[in-house]
């Protein structure tokens, strides 16, 4: 069988049988005829990229990189993933100081955090969002998520011995937003493990997972990101013997994918110890463990499954764990995407077409009414709450919610 | 996880075994590897003819309707098939000769509908056609990726645009008693097509276009979102990668996404479709399933799966699994008890004659009657 194995391409692109399933799912097809689609833009192109990189286009930078192709694909043929590693071997556009902005969130939520209240102040601001939108070309109508003034990392080091005490333990690895932005989110994930029984811990420095920096075209930093955040990752996984749980459907998807399949960054050894803490909760519960739920807790829920998710194929862990709290009416919401795709949505030129892919969703969100979207994507939260009004908040803070202390 | 039952497929034999089992209040999950057959469905359930009403009932729950009216129906390149349950889009005549003066309308710069081959086979069985091509902004618009015009692309501006559609071909229509339109129409709203009927001043007739197929894509939608409403777990995009079997049971499969988390069940159903679905794969050496390396039915000559006649009755086509009476697949010769092998997976059907669907929808009914009679006693 020796023949056959050699014969598997990169990405499995020969598998590719041009059957066009992928364009019926591609969210930026339906919006925006620039694009000519993941089959053309990926396996279709591929073919002609591999004769002569002439052939590589710039409108591949309309793809936003959810992934829907590749769920969708009854071949298993990398799509998406295609359209990324074509774009980092071909693409020698320089970023734009704006894409350089966006991308790089860790730097610039260090650079915020401190004066955390005067920045969210000037970025809610319309003559800031105007300034920006004519120097930087970032879309005035977006809403920008807000800093906190203090870092969870900062929170959570206060309490190391107290973490430290629990008979078991994770590490966590929070991402930029929650460090930055939504600390919150972290505190919630600590008091549902520790009512587990499970203390938590932070990894050796991580960095940010770098998805924004690969899809910005700074694909170098994203590697060193990606080989510093997996020697952390093997650290706490293989010396401190710990599972690496984590909060954001991308983050884990970078974390577990994006670094093998697009730079190149061998994570093998760890891939099965990162999990998204809803699974790893799920996994605890159904081996006996229990959860004490507030008695009276009342909510409407309407879950969205962010499309990394889906691609992670673990929706039904936030799923499960959000129908097993007493007094949630639960509706999961279609598969669809919101059309932020994480800093896609914020430029200017994706405005239009990011609100138009997220309509369908928006719609049947207003019908359904809940009092919360459950969602486990920041970016999702940030596009649904300003395109709808409604509350987004992750399922680890639903659960926090309805435990008892 | 646990569940009552594990189909292997989320095709149109996976989702009407999920859906008739979580009716039954069974919790049931789909294994769905990518998106399936129902997105090249022809709208017609051949070999279905002698129990309809099951299926329309399933159907119309899920917001798609049927009708039944044994008869043929117009193909793609002006030629006549048998039919009898069809989707409401497709036409079900009595005979052939169901029209005197056609009027086909398509869109300039859509290349996945051949109006002059169909208008070339209607004038052989005796009628007379002309083409008329609509030029709409929407369509143009498609156009600066020329690639991407088709027919879902052309179905989203349709679900907008319709009833300009409807205008423009009641201001080209003349003598014709009969329009032909392609089917791209009614891609979110089911009720478009009967609109359309109803505006039109003469019969219409939908006629397939190349894949995909929109009233295919619709059923899937809607017949998935009726599985879910019901409380069952879709696992889209995964894939079964293992099984574990122990005396002639399945305790449970492994899937790609969940690696090393389980899932768990007291039936299993799989429904994991052809060659196309990968359900049955082959190598230059052998034929085979992957899941669980159950037995299959094919040739072991070599020589013997090609028919050199690349329209010809391809022997491998009729290559499946091999199972007992009550559809239990064997594995080493014996039964594999809790599993039920579904759809395309037994092979030998001919998509010709797309008679897929009528045994995707025949062994997904018989797999759950068995199911749930086991359970009972």
């Amino acid at each position: 069988m020796k023949a056959q194995e050699y014969t598997v391409s990169k990405h499995n692109f020969e598998e590719c049988m041009k059957c066009t399933v992928c364009t019926v799912y591609c969210p930026v097809l339906q919006v925006n005829p620039l694009y000519p689609g993941p089959k053309q833009a990926g396996p279709d192109g591929e073919r002609l990229r591999l004769k002569d990189p002439f052939f590589f286009n710039y409108t591949l930078k309309y793809c936003m990189n959810c992934k829907r192709c590749e769920v969708a694909c009854p071949s298993g043929v990398g799509v998406a993933d295609l359209i990324q590693a074509s774009r980092i071997k071909y693409d020698r556009t320089p970023p734009k100081l704006r894409d350089r902005i966006l991308a790089s969130t860790d730097l610039m939520g260090s650079l915020a955090r401190p004066f955390a209240p005067v920045v969210n102040a000037v970025t809610g601001l319309g003559i800031a969002k105007s300034v920006m939108d004519a120097t930087l070309k970032i879309d005035h109508r977006r809403s920008f998520p807000k800093y906190s003034g203090r870092s969870f990392e900062a929170w959570l080091r206060k309490r190391a011995a107290q973490q430290a005490a629990f008979p078991e333990q994770v590490a966590y690895f929070h991402g930029c937003y929650v460090n930055y932005n939504n600390p919150q989110l972290g505190k919630d994930l600590v008091k549902v493990l520790n009512a587990l029984g499970v203390g938590v811990q932070l990894l050796d420095h991580e960095k940010c997972c770098g998805i924004a920096l690969i899809t910005n075209g700074m694909s170098k930093q994203a590697t060193r990101h990606a080989e510093h955040n997996v020697g952390i990752i093997r650290q706490a996984v293989l010396e401190r013997r710990l599972p690496v749980v984590t909060t954001s459907s991308s983050c884990t998807l970078t974390l577990r994918d994006e670094y093998p399949n697009l730079l190149g960054v061998d994570n093998a050894d760890v891939r099965a110890s990162v999990l998204m803490a809803v699974r790893y909760i799920f996994e605890r519960l159904e081996a006996g463990a229990t959860l004490r739920f507030k008695p009276g807790f009342r909510k409407k829920v309407a879950y969205h499954v962010p499309c990394h998710m889906e691609r992670l194929g673990w929706g039904v862990f936030s799923e499960r764990l959000l129908r097993m709290i007493p007094g949630v009416e639960f509706t999961l919401l279609d598969s669809a995407c919101c059309g932020i795709a994480g800093t896609y949505g914020f430029k200017k030129e994706n405005y239009e077409a990011s609100q138009a892919v997220g309509a369908a969703l928006f719609e049947q969100i207003r019908s359904v009414d809940p009092e919360v979207v459950a969602c486990d994507c920041e970016t999702c939260k940030w596009q649904i709450e300003m395109s709808t009004g409604y509350r987004v908040e992750n399922p680890i803070s639903i659960l926090a919610e309805s435990i008892e202390q | 996880m646990r569940f009552d039952t594990v189909i292997i497929g989320g095709g149109l034999a996976g989702l009407v075994s999920g859906i008739s089992l979580q009716q039954a209040g069974r919790s049931t999950a789909i294994v769905s590897t990518g998106q399936n057959a129902l997105h090249f469905f022809s709208g017609s359930f051949e070999s279905l003819e002698e129990a309809p009403e099951r299926l329309s009932e399933l159907f119309a729950e899920a917001g798609v309707r049927l009708h039944y009216r044994p008869g043929v129906r117009l193909m793609p390149l002006g030629t006549f098939r048998p039919a009898a349950l069809s989707l409401e889009d497709v036409s079900l005549f009595e005979d052939p000769g169901f029209a005197r003066k056609v009027l086909i309308v398509s869109f300039t710069g859509y290349h996945d509908f051949f109006s002059s081959f169909l208008a070339e086979g209607l004038e052989k069985a005796g009628m007379s056609c002309r083409i008329h091509l609509l030029d709409l902004p929407e369509i143009e618009r498609l156009r600066q990726s020329p690639s991407e015009v088709r027919s879902v692309q052309i179905a989203r501006a349709m679900d907008r645009i319709w009833e300009r559609v409807v205008q423009e071909v009641r201001a080209a229509l003349q003598d014709e008693d009969t329009v032909i339109l392609p089917q791209v129409f009614g891609l979110k709203d089911v009720s478009v097509p009967g609109r359309i009927r109803q505006g039109v001043p003469a019969r219409v007739v939908f006629v397939g276009t190349l894949p995909p197929s929109v009233p295919g894509i619709r059923t899937q939608a809607l017949l998935k979102r009726r599985f879910e409403l019901l409380g069952g777990t879709y696992l889209a995009g995964d894939e079964a990668v293992r099984a574990s079997v122990e005396d002639g049971r399945v305790r449970s499969i492994a899937t790609r996404n969940l690696d090393r988390h389980a899932l768990e069940a007291s039936h299993f159903i799989l429904a994991s479709g052809g060659f196309f679905s990968k359900g049955l794969r082959s190598n230059p050496f052998r034929v085979y399933e992957p899941v669980f390396g159950l037995d299959v039915d094919y040739a072991d000559d070599r020589n013997a799966w090609y028919d050199p006649a690349f329209a010809g009755d391809q022997p491998y086509r009729r290559f499946g699994l091999k199972t007992d009476a009550a559809l239990h697949p064997l594995l080493g010769g014996a039964p594999v008890i809790n599993l039920y092998a579904v759809g395309s997976v037994l092979g030998g059907t001919r998509p010709e004659f797309g008679s897929g669907a009528g045994l995707a929808v025949r062994s997904a009914f018989a797999a759950v009657d068995a199911i749930l009679k086991e359970e009972a006693l």
